[in-house]
């Protein structure tokens, strides 16, 4: 049967046909798609979000050493958070096959950096696979299962943004069974200290020469001999950019990027004229082909940043510049908050009180962008109440307003031991908890905070307020930011309180069913406007300027942030 | 065959190329489609590629690779202009959404008709929006244009309204395939 499937479909139908048993997942873009694919779709399949991708991968391996099949996937920055597992994981013996997906991002989409994260599969030395279709991510997912458990090691399945989210055509394969899970011990092989470790290090590196051999024979490896006078090895989708570049030339097209298989490359570069890598971000493949000395172009030519595409691609091998047409200067529609954002009274509140915001990870980054140009930092999931008590130790207390603010999903993803060393060690800095009650950024998942799992069942819900308390901060008050006014003297309490404060700040997400604001249009008294922009400046997509006066469009739902703001007291009513 | 779709993240954008693309499958062509999802969504420009022939390699379309653009809003279908062959087709839903410049008023809303000029003549504006409006489903408007743009395509009408059944809730199926055939009705040739 065939299906129109993402990469990220695909992948969750590769586990369910490989007999994987567990899945578990933090959300991040653009991988989301494989645990919510598999909580639909594979009843089957045990699924969770885990609060972050650390718990997420170590969970996944709990699950193999009972035996049965697992898989744990993240976007590629989630993989820094799972990173100090997965050095140690290969030490350990894999019983039920254990794969671990990272979704990387060039282009940046949506996220903070376009790191390349093949360098994993090095760095912990483990195999690794990358898919060119939606075809190959499903069966390459079975191979990697297969894989895990012929050598005993985790399995990197590494997909870019262009393969997850493309949709192509599968033809669905046998389902396998799923293994039961049974209780052993070994000591030797599970408890990672260094007397046992020093044992298990030598294993690791027979088992990438192992694997080495194998790659070299594998039909994951596939060459396509035509035209000899330009040969060009790939992987990914950068394979389908310079496979439509370059129709005729000769492929060695690579679904095992690691570890090489130098056997095939000397091979093939003995047969073609001219060797080219082609490859999205770093040079992995090239620079380990340059060190078997074997002369080739890549990085010379191609760039380190951003996205590949067929005229890149063709541009850097043939050097004939591709002749793109004008592109005129229109206004640009970049992302921005939904209006009735709970985050937008609230962003504002803290710019207005004249605070340094130290920012986070999710839709209130976008709180960056003008007007509201309220975020000043963000780095990655949790830093912000690090920065904010880093710096706010540097001045001490009362000196300098230093807050910080972050998502209830991220909060549990890494804040929470951010902001017991904010107590601990006795910091000023004000925090607040933008709590909507879901991972907004990523299409609504639950978290520990929503007492709802992946699946819908009910469960515990983590109680903010008591968790907050809990770590020692004893200035804790819960907020409405619909009510900026409220808000701001919240904010200036808390400032004042001069030591750790935590503000919560709590209203669904305008994009849930349980949001809190009316849904109704707001409009505006034109005579009554006096054109003063101070709605203007909350950057509220439903609210336009012309002629001189506000109006306020379609796209309103009445949280009436705006008419709180307006000196005159123009907005107002439902239409 | 390439198609582009455009326009601004919550106008069902998605959902249409997913129904053009499962109608191909079905018509007997390979089928890639890419798009990006999270945060280019929130309220930003989006894009979907759709392409489809005996064999496709790249999920993206090139830079004047397009055959036929089907915009869901104005400003969305200029910002596309150097993804158009010589002479494409471009279907335009006559719809305007103020992007932030606009709004704060620091910019005019641009007259994008002279833009896409430059490189085709084949323009068809598409009152999609307001066929919407009156039908009152205003959220109908991607399956509106979805059938606009079908009149342009070699599958016959039986083979898009089977894909809506058995793509969409049985509750919405009635309100859709309405909505489709009162786009293939709009005459754009």
């Amino acid at each position: 049967m065939k299906k129109m499937l993402s990469g990220n479909e695909a992948i969750a139908r590769g586990a369910y046909e490989a007999g994987v048993s567990f899945a578990s997942a933090y959300p991040g873009t653009p991988s989301t798609e494989v645990l919510e694919t598999i909580a639909r779709e594979y009843p089957r399949v045990y699924a969770e979000w885990s609060p972050n991708e650390k718990v997420a991968l170590e969970v996944a391996a709990g699950a193999s050493y009972a035996g049965v099949r697992s898989i744990a996937v993240m976007k590629h920055v989630g993989v820094n958070v799972a990173a100090d597992p997965l050095m140690t994981l290969p030490y350990t013996l894999i019983r039920g096959g254990l794969v671990l997906v990272s979704a990387d991002d060039p282009e940046l989409f949506s996220s903070q950096n376009e790191q390349d994260n093949r360098h994993y599969a090095r760095f912990a030395k483990i195999p690794m696979l990358e898919p060119a279709t939606s075809q190959e991510a499903k069966d390459f997912m079975v191979e990697a299962i297969r894989m895990s458990e012929q050598f005993e090691t985790p399995v990197l399945l590494r997909t870019t943004t262009r393969i997850s989210h493309s949709m192509g055509i599968v033809e669905l394969g046998d389902v396998a069974d799923q293994r039961t899970p049974s209780v052993e011990r070994h000591p030797a092989e599970w408890v990672m200290l260094p007397a046992n470790a020093r044992v298990r290090h030598p294993l690791i590196e027979d088992r990438i020469r192992a694997l080495r051999d194998y790659s070299n024979t594998s039909a994951l490896n596939r060459v396509e001999m035509a035209d000899t006078s330009l040969g060009i090895i790939s992987s990914g989708v950068a394979y389908q950019y310079a496979r439509e570049a370059f129709p005729k030339a000769s492929f060695l097209k690579l679904g095992m990027p690691y570890p090489l298989p130098d056997e095939l490359i000397r091979d093939f570069a003995a047969k073609v004229d001219e060797l080219w890598i082609v490859e999205e971000l770093d040079g992995f493949m090239e620079e380990q082909i340059r060190a078997m000395g074997i002369a080739c172009h890549g990085k010379d030519g191609l760039p380190l940043c951003g996205e590949l595409n067929p005229d890149i691609v063709r541009q850097a091998i043939t050097g004939e510049a591709v002749h793109s047409p004008v592109q005129h200067a229109l206004p640009g529609r970049p992302p921005s908050m939904c209006p009735g954002c709970p985050h937008r009274g609230l962003l504002w509140a803290l710019k207005k009180n004249k605070c340094f915001i130290a920012g986070d990870i999710g839709c209130y980054t976008l709180g960056f962008l003008p007007p509201l140009d309220a975020i000043d930092t963000t780095l990655c999931m949790g830093a912000g109440i690090n920065h904010a008590h880093g710096m706010s130790k540097v001045f001490g207390p009362g000196k300098e307003k230093i807050a910080a603010v972050i998502g209830d999903s991220t909060f549990f993803h890494s804040g929470i031991t951010g902001l017991a060393n904010l107590a601990y060690n006795r910091g000023a800095a004000v925090i607040v908890i933008l709590d909507n009650r879901t991972t907004a950024m990523t299409g609504s998942q639950n978290h520990p905070g929503t007492g709802i799992t992946i699946r819908g069942e009910q469960t515990t819900s983590l109680d903010l307020e008591q968790l907050v308390r809990a770590l020692g901060i004893t200035w804790v008050r819960t907020i409405d930011p619909y009510d900026v006014k409220k808000t701001r003297k919240d904010i200036n309490e808390a400032v004042a309180s001069e030591g750790p404060a935590v503000i919560i700040s709590k209203a669904p997400c305008v994009l849930l069913k349980s949001r809190t604001v009316s849904g109704r249009r707001l409009s505006v008294e034109t005579e009554t406007c006096t054109g003063c922009k101070a709605c203007i400046g909350i950057g509220c997509p439903a609210i336009e300027f012309k002629d001189e006066k506000a109006y306020i469009n379609g796209m309103c739902v009445g949280c009436g942030v705006c008419a709180d703001l307006c000196g005159p007291g123009a907005i107002g009513g439902a239409e | 065959m390439n198609v582009l779709m455009t326009g601004v993240g919550g106008q069902g954008i998605i959902l249409a190329s997913d129904m053009l693309s499962e109608v191909m499958m079905r018509y007997g062509y390979d089928v890639k489609k890419s798009e990006i999802h999270g945060m280019a969504q929130r309220g930003g420009s989006v894009m979907s590629h759709v392409r489809f022939s005996e064999q496709v390699a790249s999920p993206l379309i090139p830079l004047k690779g397009c055959d036929i653009l089907l915009s869901f809003e104005e400003l969305e279908t200029a910002r596309y202009v150097p993804y158009l062959k010589d002479d494409a087709q471009v279907i335009i839903n006559r719809f305007r959404l103020a992007p932030p410049s606009v709004i704060s008023g620091a910019r005019q809303y641009p007259d994008i008709i002279p833009f896409i000029q430059e490189r085709t003549q084949r323009i068809h504006l598409v009152d999609g929006s307001s066929i919407a409006e009156e039908m009152g489903n205003p959220r109908g408007v991607n399956i509106i244009l979805l059938g606009t743009l079908s009149t342009l395509l070699e599958p016959d009408e039986a083979l898009w309204i089977d894909c809506i059944n058995t793509m969409l809730k049985e509750k919405i199926r009635p309100m859709n395939i309405e909505g489709f055939k009162k786009g293939r009705q709009v005459q754009i040739h």
